[in-house]
């Protein structure tokens, strides 16, 4: 794996000849929020923030998204016929992504692509049309829990680059052979810089002190853990208004609706959670997970339990801390995750 | 890279409706390209998402067995939004159909054996799927007994009275079917289905059983079983929870680690006495 060095006076020029060949994206200051946004040079960008409040995910698989179209005419000798919508016509790059977000795409890669049914073509095409340009964490926030959850500050899956901020430039991890080709111009790093980065990525590993255990959950079988009482203490404060769901990077639960107007249609899917109780409601009025510590308990056992077992080990959660920052009622994954492993 | 979410379009060849309430329906649905009816190679036990454009999709098991040709057989409850919908429509119309999804009845593990079907109502629709891929020449000489056993409340409410009629007086099967209370012109079984096959007594040597039914027919028909000495491993059971993408990515139909639409909807007694009862 290369190392070189980008300065920071050549950053203009590198992002000059990265966006003649991407739609580039990074977080920037929108509104009073971290969020994300198109690139237009580097005037504008920032080098030091927390995370976006949102994660990237929508630009993988978005809130709302056409599958396909149908023209709604009956009589019409193609008329009901569902056609594809056309994929992504560009590439593109994210920016200053951090090593957790990355992670988790790489984490739900797992999931969008099992094999030839399960092969979800929408995710699919828009992940390798895009660059993840990763921007180290040098300051984690208090939040933060990535170093237990097979993630961590500088963690590289997932990333095309990484980039560490050394002040005056920043030394490139190259990763992968889409990062080669970004940075071929760049040059090497030296032994000084290389052992620069290897400090931060020491202090900041050191920065996050919230541990979450995992041994006892992962050796545990499901229904001991599916029982614990600690569901019904978690239920009481939930209000299931699913905000952990919709700033999650790794939550991926989607509905699928069909749209109708005059003569045109349309299938989308949007995404959904799993705190909802018509999430699971048969047709027939029966419902698997009918009371909220169902719920509740779900998305924890999913993200815990499930998603590790099947998954080779993979956890559905990178540490990103948001759902600890946006919870109404203050439910702490790292507490109710250390309570599952007691 | 096949787009697996977009619905193989078909035609229904015709409708037929199958209860006296008029809630079940059965559609017989052909493929409007050959090459999608080659594509479409499926199992008993298998199911597919029906699509009507401007409405949904809907899981339905495949009534139909491969070896009765390319058309789809599907028998449909009136629900919901995309059900009632397509009871509304007629021979003639265009919907989709995309799959097949799902695992399928261990039929290949069970060459050689004796095989016990048990359905409740019109959860019997993978299983005459199973019925009639059993007793095709081809596939009939591979089993030892086959017991079917069949309940639903009236006489008017059986499905498919024809065919198991028919396994009946062909020897091939031995056929008990039931309803639940007496009813003029019955002379058949009267009796709930977990009574009936403790009755029947299929013995568990060399056996599988394969239960669908609403819950409540499982929930006593289980006992049943374990009273006549058969193993969890041996009772196998077709499940169903609400679905979208039907290819194990949505989220919503898992019971524990499991996602029914994908490693389901068949599972063991012994798989699911180690999950949640979330179905």
């Amino acid at each position: 794996m290369a190392e070189k060095i980008l300065a920071k006076d050549k950053l203009e020029g590198f992002l000059g000849a990265l966006r003649q060949s991407h739609e580039v994206f990074a977080p920037a200051m929108v509104e009073g929020k971290v969020a994300w946004a198109p690139v237009e040079g580097a005037e504008g960008l920032l080098w030091e923030f927390a995370n976006s409040e949102m994660s990237p995910k929508d630009f993988f698989f978005p809130q709302t998204e056409c599958m396909m179209r149908f023209v709604n005419k009956a009589d019409d000798p193609q008329g009901m016929i569902m056609q594809a919508e056309p994929l992504l016509n560009k590439q593109r790059a994210l920016l200053n992504i951090r090593p957790c977000d990355a992670k988790a795409f790489q984490v739900l890669d797992l999931i969008f692509i099992q094999d030839e049914m399960t092969n979800d073509i929408y995710w699919r095409d828009k992940r390798e049309k895009t660059v993840l340009i990763g921007l180290a964490c040098n300051d984690p926030c208090p939040t933060c829990f990535c170093t237990s959850v097979n993630c961590g500050p500088h963690h590289e899956t997932g990333l095309d680059l990484l980039l560490v901020d050394l002040g005056d430039k920043f030394l490139v991890k190259v990763l992968t052979d889409k990062g080669e080709a970004l940075t071929k111009d760049l040059p090497a790093a030296g032994a000084e810089e290389a052992k620069a980065a290897s400090a931060l990525k020491a202090k900041a590993e050191a920065q996050i002190t919230a541990k979450v255990g995992m041994d006892k959950v992962n050796a545990a079988e499901v229904m001991p853990l599916y029982e614990l009482p600690l569901w019904d203490r978690v239920m009481e404060n939930c209000l299931n208004c699913g905000t952990c769901t919709f700033c999650c990077p790794t939550c991926h639960c989607f509905d699928i609706q069909d749209e109708t107007s005059g003569e045109a249609g349309r299938r989308v899917r949007n995404w959904d959670y799993c705190m909802s109780w018509l999430f699971t409601m048969h047709g027939t009025g029966h419902n698997p997970r009918g009371a909220k510590k169902d719920r509740v308990r779900q998305r924890f056992m999913h993200k815990f339990k499930y998603i590790p077992m099947k998954r080779g080990g993979e956890i559905g959660c990178v540490g990103c801390g948001r759902c600890v920052q946006l919870c109404p009622v203050n439910i702490d994954v790292r507490a109710v995750v250390n309570q599952m492993n007691g | 890279m096949r787009n697996t979410y977009i619905p193989y379009p078909v035609r229904i060849k015709q409708t037929r409706v199958e209860t006296e309430d008029k809630q079940l329906k059965s559609f017989q649905l052909e493929f409007i390209n050959d090459a999608d009816a080659e594509a479409f190679k499926y199992a008993p036990g298998q199911f597919a998402e029906l699509s009507v454009s401007g409405y949904g999709e809907i899981p339905i098991g495949i009534a139909s067995s491969p070896t009765e040709g390319k058309d789809l057989l599907f028998t449909v409850n009136k629900v919901g939004v995309v059900s009632s919908r397509l009871h509304d429509m007629k021979a003639g119309d265009v919907m989709g159909v995309r799959g097949p999804l799902g695992n399928s009845y261990p039929l290949k593990a069970a060459e050689g054996k004796n095989i016990v079907i048990v359905a409740g109502g019109f959860a019997v629709t993978t299983l005459r799927s199973t019925m009639i891929w059993l007793l095709d020449p081809a596939n009939r000489k591979k089993y030892g007994e086959i017991t079917f056993i069949y309940g639903a409340r009236t006489p008017g409410m059986l499905l498919y009275t024809e065919e198991w009629k028919s396994w009946q007086a062909s020897g091939q099967a031995n056929v008990h079917v039931t309803i639940d209370r007496e009813a003029p012109g019955w002379d058949g079984l009267v009796g709930f289905v977990p009574t009936v096959t403790g009755e029947v007594a299929p013995k568990p040597d060399n056996a599988i059983a394969l239960i669908c039914g609403p819950p409540i027919m499982i929930k006593f028909t289980q006992p049943v079983f374990d009273k006549m000495g058969w193993q969890p491993d041996q009772i196998v059971m077709s499940l169903e929870n609400r679905m979208k993408c039907g290819i194990g990515i949505c989220g919503r139909c898992n019971v524990g680690p499991h996602y029914v639409c994908k490693d389901g909807p068949v599972f063991t007694k012994a798989q699911l006495d180690k999950l949640p009862r979330e179905y």
